[in-house]
């Protein structure tokens, strides 16, 4: 998910994992700690990591590859999560990834202004009200391929 | 004189604009001078009439929905401060034969009190249950759970008392309390619901086990797709410590016990107990083999009690008005009430808590009215992505544990995922082996290796590829799935796929 997020560097890095409470110094929480920080958790965090938290790179990096979340390169200032989870499949999940894919950016991709990621997901919690989205950290629901371009559209304006 | 109004600040609410909603009422009720009280309750689960806006008046809380920011004006000027009749009225929410027939116990509160208020809260009946235990010693808490027949409502079904139980008779220097708050299958969404809606009473409930268990330590660990749930969480548990309901001193009980909250990071697989301790632990969510069980060697090695939020949220109702009480509800095996979640191609989805035992054609046609598009239901899907399909003339089955598992299915979390006859059934059963490829954590081949070629067999026979023999390949896959998987995973997959080719095999040769 993207929000306003600082720039790089070993020392800010280390500053992250330094605020840890004693109990998150584990692999997980730190990685999530530094993609918090920095959006996304750079090549050099995870050598970072291992070396503060005295485990091997091979762990750290099998961590990181292992959840969906945690990412690798910079994110897009919006991220789009589409539930393309079972209600909202009866909902119309598949007409609107389709539609956003043909419009915007297909699931994994980005839009050609750079400005959205869209990424699928399943399940937000909001089965009822179907189909659902978060877009950053915004969940959105009764979508139609219309209301999701209203919504991204004032996302988009408040940047 | 000042008027309560109630706007929900639950997200599915706030996901179809009760923010907006909120705000035009706070600015409406300026522009005109009046004076108003505005509440951001949780959702009361009616979810379709959401935004659902609440009015305080000396009959009750008249309800206005759905609401827009749009409408706002339109309420002032017919006089909904005073609950009068308009176009989007409700009438008193609590005579809505849909929230009336309800038995709320562990949602009792939801979407009636202000959620982050522990004034509010204890004014409804919160904190007795956590007095009572406070006044037992270990066992006589632990017996009142057993009595009760509280059972995991995350999906296994195993007696809670008997795990607090084993962890109270195991010694240890630590002892952990562990809340799996990941509440990854489609169609539920209760748990959210009770973290945005009561989180007091999860706190209250973890706490009781704690007590119960000897543990000093708790962990809610909540999916990172739910920011709001995790906001609330987080807010309730500083407010429970300010107010001495946790610490070094619960409630001056001179116990021990206090709470943090942990975040997934988009893993399915973690809301398995094991993955989830894995994943507690920082590591991979990668599911362990049992035994050992977590009862005794749970996080980090330690005996822990793995509750889910629905089964810790009920054990305050359970300790403040008796074992009896609930156990008094349900049916057969299945005791209290269950809180199902009406999901998917739903006229009036939301939260139907009952005692076990309704049937699921009460659940979808007389609760949730039928398909929200109109058309005829179809199927429906019971117990998330690794539940049983069913057909919309196969309904008549009593939603409780064990009679679910005799009709081929089983309850799962409670969610209930309606389709109408738009739906392509072969599709549906190809998803469920996509679902699992993408989310298997690996451990077991056929598991990891056996969703893959699930998807092809699938495909094969949708596209008529040696049809018979490639039936046959998908039925011996389903059962090496099923037998040779450590968790739900892998080997519960093959029930989505197998109800929806025994149900609809007509979809799957075009």
């Amino acid at each position: 998910m993207a929000y306003a997020v600082a720039p790089w560097s070993l020392d800010a890095g280390q500053a992250v994992l330094e605020l840890l409470p004693t109990d998150e110094r584990i692999i997980l929480p730190a990685l999530q700690a530094v993609q918090h920080g920095f959006g996304y958790v750079p090549k050099e965090a995870v050598a970072l990591i291992a070396n503060s938290l005295n485990v091997s790179v091979a762990d750290v990096h099998g961590v990181l590859t292992y959840y969906h979340e945690l990412r690798t390169t910079a994110p897009a200032p919006i991220t789009v999560a589409i539930c393309v989870a079972e209600a909202c499949q009866a909902t119309g999940a598949r007409e609107l990834v389709a539609h956003v894919g043909a419009n915007l950016a297909p699931v994994g991709g980005r839009s050609d202004d750079g400005q959205v990621d869209v990424v699928e997901v399943f399940c937000l919690g909001n089965c009822a009200l179907g189909p659902a989205a978060l877009i950053n950290e915004r969940l959105v629901g009764r979508l139609t391929p219309k209301s999701l371009e209203s919504a991204l559209a004032d996302t988009r304006a408040a940047l | 004189m000042t008027t309560t109004i109630y706007v929900p600040i639950d997200s599915a609410a706030t996901s179809v604009g009760a923010n907006a909603v909120a705000k035009a009422i706070v600015a409406e009720a300026t522009k005109r001078n009046l004076e108003i009280k505005l509440v951001r309750n949780g959702s009361r689960g009616l979810l379709w009439l959401e935004p659902l806006v609440e009015v305080e008046t000396v009959e009750g809380r008249v309800g206005y929905g759905p609401v827009t920011a749009a409408d706002v004006a339109a309420l002032f000027d017919s006089d909904f401060l005073t609950g009068a009749a308009n176009a989007y009225s409700v009438g008193l929410v609590d005579e809505i034969p849909w929230l009336a027939d309800q038995q709320r116990v562990t949602f009792a509160r939801v979407g009636v009190i202000d959620p982050l208020d522990i004034k509010d809260y204890e004014a409804h009946g919160g904190l007795a249950g956590l007095r009572t235990a406070i006044a037992l010693d270990q066992s006589a808490i632990v017996e009142e759970v057993l009595a009760s027949g509280l059972r995991g409502r995350g999906g296994a079904g195993f007696p809670a008392g008997i795990k607090w139980r084993t962890v109270m008779e195991t010694s240890a220097d630590q002892k952990y309390v562990c809340c799996n708050a990941d509440e990854g299958d489609s169609g539920t969404f209760a748990d959210r619901m009770l973290m945005e809606g009561d989180p007091f009473t999860l706190i209250e409930g973890m706490t009781i086990a704690g007590i119960a268990g000897g543990a000093t330590k708790g962990l809610i660990y909540i999916r990172s797709e739910y920011p709001d749930a995790i906001a609330t969480m987080n807010a309730a548990l500083l407010n429970a410590r300010e107010y001495g309901m946790l610490g070094t001193d619960v409630l001056g009980s001179g116990k021990t016990f206090d709470i943090s909250v942990r975040v997934g990071a988009g893993s399915y697989v973690c809301g398995e107990e094991t993955a989830m301790l894995e994943s507690l632990e920082g590591k991979r969510g990668m599911v362990r083999a049992k035994p050992p069980i977590p009862a005794l060697q749970g996080l980090f090695g330690k005996p822990t009690i793995v509750n889910n939020v629905l089964t810790l949220a009920s054990v305050p109702m359970i300790m403040a008005q008796g074992a009896a009480a609930y156990q008094a509800l349900g049916s057969d095996r299945s005791r209290g009430t269950q809180v199902f979640q009406l999901a998917g191609n739903i006229a009036r989805g939301g939260i139907v808590e009952r005692a076990f035992g309704i049937s699921l054609q009460e659940l979808v046609q007389t609760y949730g009215g039928g398909t929200r598009s109109g058309r005829p239901v179809r199927s429906v899907q019971v117990g998330g992505p690794l539940g049983a399909y069913f057909p919309a003339d196969g309904l008549e089955v009593a939603m409780d544990y064990e009679a679910l598992l005799a009709a081929g299915g089983m309850l799962g979390h409670g969610g209930v995922v309606v389709f109408d006859d738009s739906v392509d059934m072969a599709q549906q059963a190809r998803f469920a082996m996509e679902f699992c490829a993408k989310e298997s954590c690996g451990k077991c081949t056929p598991c990891r290796v056996g969703s893959v070629r699930g998807v092809e067999v699938i495909d094969k026979v949708i596209n008529n590829i040696d049809r018979t023999e490639n039936l046959e390949l998908l039925n011996d896959l389903c059962d090496l799935m099923t037998d040779g998987s450590l968790c739900a995973m892998g080997g519960l997959t093959p029930m989505p796929v197998l109800s929806a080719l025994r149900q609809f095999p007509e979809d799957f040769q075009k």
